[in-house]
């Protein structure tokens, strides 16, 4: 290490030190980014080094927490008596739909009662700041002042007033990590309002929209059709926003291609809803697992091989469905 | 030896300060465009002090910057490590420029920078980001003279050799 790097005195030792030590350092970061995009295990590195990275994160997020206190601190007054008249129609209206909607969901409980499933339409939601830290440009990511400490889960459904946000990936104790619909990497299952056509929709390449490549070709999708979850696959409860669509038909090959707006406000979320009750699961029940009778019911090893054939498949298969009815719900 | 603790000091809370102007956010139109602020910091380090950057600080710069960023470790430290390594190795002719070679040399870096970014995230899977991806060099070798101004007067104030 203490080899001098330049005009020491052999001619070659410098540069060729150097040298082997930049492949070194690059073997390394080789290796790292190659086991940390196989295993993830950079997930617990961070959690680890959460006491310094949090801190950082309050850091860099104050100012543009301090500005948006300047703007309402600077605002004109005029402007707050207006905002607050609007917001004071927009409570008005959404109260009086709320009202009308009171009693449809008191019906829809019953005939569901009625109906015996477990789905409610009340939610369970937690309030979430967003922190200003800009994660890299392209992400698609956003950062809350919630975590593990205080019950956020990796996977919860992130929404806000309008619509589906995203979900959450991370989880640090104080912070979270939340993947935008627009990422690339995101997919949601999602129907098609007017036609109950179900498909997916995932983040696109372009900036702040989504697309949805896989409708059948003899589908009827138009531009202003809403896009609400579909609840398949157990991330996301059915029935929230997701986008409008606003152009469809770009054919490739088997599959009619369309992109959409998300209706969530993707660019100024400033404060968000964490769903707190997950979708059930729907989908093949979880295997059976492994339930026989109690062990020292059965017959010795020399005597199953003989004897014992015909009867052992039975119980198991009568016990499976009862158990596995039970797993579903953890 | 005051001084070259102060020294230690203050490239400590330049590197600090380029981290978290990284994580700063920008207006979403202005967000592509945002410098690679802790490059442009090293590159200053690498060309004004030498016995102080190693490429082992670079290494751990990056894996520090990977770590409050979460997106892939060691990318950063790979970006990082081959920067300063080149500093390091075209420092003597680099450093008798003039400021606008300087500048151009710096948007060169920056982009062989985004060039070993665009191969590592192609390789780890992900998309090719837009045109307007590249214009964050082209921003960060502008801002370059008044950084090095900046920090060079800093330094000199504080009489850190």
């Amino acid at each position: 290490m203490a080899l001098p790097r330049e005009g020491g005195p052999s001619l070659f030792a410098g540069p060729i030190a150097g040298t082997l030590r930049l492949v070194m350092y690059l073997a390394i970061a080789l290796v790292v980014m190659v086991l940390d995009h196989r295993n993830g295990w950079m997930y617990h590195a961070r959690y680890t080094a959460s006491v310094l990275v949090e801190p950082l994160y309050r850091l860099a997020g104050l100012p543009s927490r301090s500005l948006h206190a300047l703007t309402v601190a600077f605002a004109d007054r005029s402007l707050l008596t207006e905002q607050n008249r609007e917001l004071r129609q927009d409570l008005l209206l959404a109260n009086a739909k709320l009202s009308r909607m009171a009693e449809v969901a008191r019906q829809n409980t019953h005939l569901r009662e009625l109906l015996d499933t477990q789905h409610s339409l009340d939610i369970n939601v937690q309030l979430a700041r967003v922190i200003g830290v800009d994660l890299g440009a392209f992400r698609h990511r956003l950062t809350i002042n919630l975590g593990a400490n205080q019950g956020v889960r990796a996977g919860q459904p992130v929404i806000d007033a309008h619509g589906l946000l995203g979900q959450v990936v991370n989880v640090l104790p104080n912070t979270a990590e939340v993947m935008l619909v627009t990422n690339p990497d995101h997919a949601v299952p999602v129907t098609i309002e007017r036609t109950g056509l179900r498909t997916v929709a995932y983040g696109s390449q372009d900036e702040g929209l989504l697309t949805l490549p896989e409708i059948p070709g003899a589908a009827d999708v138009r531009a202003g059709d809403r896009l609400l979850t579909s609840g398949l696959g157990g991330r996301f409860p059915a029935g929230f926003p997701v986008g409008t669509v606003i152009g469809a038909g770009t054919s490739n090959g088997m599959f009619l291609q369309a992109s959409a707006r998300p209706a969530a406000d993707i660019d100024r979320a400033d404060e968000v809803l964490l769903l707190h009750d997950l979708a059930d699961p729907v989908g093949p029940p979880g295997p059976a697992p492994q339930i026989g009778p109690p062990a020292e019911l059965a017959p010795p090893p020399a005597a199953a091989s003989s004897g014992g054939h015909a009867a052992r498949p039975m119980p198991a298969a009568s016990v499976a469905p009862a158990a596995s009815a039970g797993s579903v719900r953890p | 030896m005051s001084g070259m603790r102060h020294g230690g000091l203050y490239l400590a809370g330049t590197l600090v300060l380029s981290l978290l102007l990284m994580l700063l956010p920008l207006p979403s139109g202005l967000e592509p465009l945002k410098p690679y602020w802790p490059a442009l910091v090293l590159i200053y380090w690498a060309l004004e002090s030498t016995d102080r950057i190693s490429l082992g600080l670079a290494f751990s710069i990056g894996m520090i910057a990977d770590l409050i960023s979460g997106v892939l470790l060691g990318e950063q430290a790979l970006r990082l490590t081959a920067l300063v390594f080149i500093v390091l190795r075209i420092r003597p002719r680099l450093r008798f420029f003039r400021m606008w070679q300087q500048v151009l040399a710096v948007a060169a870096l920056l982009l062989n920078d985004r060039l070993i970014l665009l191969v590592v995230r192609l390789f780890a899977g992900e998309a090719v980001p837009p045109l307007i991806w590249w214009g964050a060099p082209l921003v960060g070798a502008a801002l370059w003279p008044f950084l090095f101004l900046l920090l060079d007067d800093l330094r000199s104030r504080l009489r850190i050799q």
